[in-house]
């Protein structure tokens, strides 16, 4: 066998350390705008899902213009994240979508939430996870427990936010509840969290909003 | 091309399959074999990754000090493997998206690693892009055929156009098999195919 003294062995791999990495930095650099472009159109892809459009074209930014018209992002004192809120326009209705993130089993779970204009009824929501049990947890993407959604209340009748609650035989007349993913009760109590503990974040704009068009209705 | 280089192609599709001869890279053709579109990038990135890495480890065979030719075998294959994340994820996001984890388990795929040390560290760099295009090929053939059975069977759809919508079966009475696009049949397919293919390579 030949021989290789220690100086070659390490002069070899820091040559070959050095070689890679500058490869890959190049590579990355270059592709990634084209990678943030993608991540941007999943992005409005998934809200235009949540209101309900589905959208065919690869042309993601122009249908997103045509229904969202802003984007609302309040900065909070005691919190570290903004409250951000998208308005959409839908066919005459006017909407929120309020995007949130949690903890499911085993990575971040997010979901955005469609609320028609009495910012309490949801109209759609769309799930997407990092990496849940495909078959079990990862089942909360699909549009079966989706649509279980549709048409419940977040807030209660004095206007607190009790949010949707995923539970075990829920009782389908119930608007605060829906049912839980077999073999996904993790998942599913990590949803159940994830939507009380980040609507919650909103209660003081939801309050303050509704009140303020009480007000102007009242003057009127 | 001479028959002995035809061979390096040709044994892995069935005679000497990384899959179901060698039983290689199980995990990964479990996993990524539920849709045929996955199914098939996967195939090309592997290919592309065992090809390369065959062919550039084969070049610097003479340089790489033994002791530590591992890492440096799992250097060259990491960037490999990386360089192709990076183009899927700029050029195919969805696919990139439902292959999650498994093109960054590439690295670990026991073919990519089982080809460099019984092939490219003692041969001629073209023979050992052929060998690794054919066993990307021979691992491949047995992604695809998986994916087409189970996104069949499982969905009813073949690279997400809904087949068995458009030709009535649902009217008729027909279900989807929801087993199918579990992992374990993936498992029970294969063992189909490995007695298929002994039953026919023995005869």
């Amino acid at each position: 066998m030949k021989y290789f003294s220690n100086k070659y062995m390490l002069i070899y791999s820091l040559a070959l350390a050095a070689v890679v990495a500058a490869l890959l930095s190049v590579v990355a650099m270059s592709l990634k705008s084209r990678q943030d472009a993608n991540v941007r159109n999943e992005k409005m892809k998934m809200l235009l899902t949540t209101i309900g459009v589905e959208c065919k074209t690869n042309d993601v930014q122009s249908v997103y213009d045509q229904y969202f018209k802003e984007e609302l992002s309040i900065e909070k004192d005691d919190d570290d994240r903004p409250l951000t809120i998208y308005l959409y326009e839908k066919e005459g209705q006017h909407g929120y979508v309020i995007p949130t993130q949690g903890n499911g089993l085993w990575g971040k779970i997010y979901a955005n939430i469609a609320l028609a204009d009495d910012l309490n009824t949801i109209v759609g929501i769309t799930f997407s996870h990092e990496s849940e049990t495909p078959g079990l947890g990862a089942e909360i993407t699909t549009e079966a427990f989706r649509n279980q959604f549709i048409g419940k209340k977040i807030l209660d009748e004095n206007g607190e936010v009790v949010s949707v609650a995923v539970v075990k035989h829920a009782d389908a007349a119930d608007l605060h509840q829906v049912d839980a993913i077999s073999g996904g009760t993790m998942t599913s109590n990590g949803v159940s969290e994830m939507l009380i503990n980040e609507l919650q974040r909103y209660q003081h704009y939801i309050t303050e909003t509704l009140s303020d068009r009480k007000e102007a209705t009242d003057e009127q | 091309m001479n028959s002995n280089r035809k061979k390096l192609i040709v044994n892995p599709l069935s005679k000497d399959n990384p899959i179901t001869v060698q039983v290689l890279g199980i995990c990964s053709c479990l996993a990524v074999t539920a849709q045929l579109k996955p199914a098939v990038v996967m195939a090309i990135s592997v290919t592309v990754v065992i090809a390369l890495s065959n062919l550039i480890i084969s070049l610097l065979r003479n340089t790489i000090p033994p002791r530590i030719r591992i890492i440096v075998q799992l250097v060259v294959v990491s960037a490999l493997v990386i360089l192709v994340n990076q183009i899927l994820m700029a050029f195919v996001y969805d696919v990139s998206k439902q292959l999650s984890v498994y093109v960054g388990l590439i690295i670990t795929n026991c073919i990519v690693m089982g080809r460099l040390e019984a092939f490219a560290m003692t041969n001629k760099p073209f023979d050992s892009l052929l060998d690794g295009v054919g066993n990307g090929l021979g691992y491949g053939i047995i992604l695809v055929i998986l994916g087409f059975v189970r996104e069949l069977f499982g969905s009813g759809s073949l690279w997400g156009y809904p087949i068995f919508e458009k030709l009535g079966l649902y009217n008729i009475g027909y279900e989807n098999n929801g087993f199918i696009i579990m992992a374990p049949m993936a498992l029970i397919l294969v063992g189909i195919i490995i007695w298929i293919q002994r039953s026919r390579n023995e005869a």
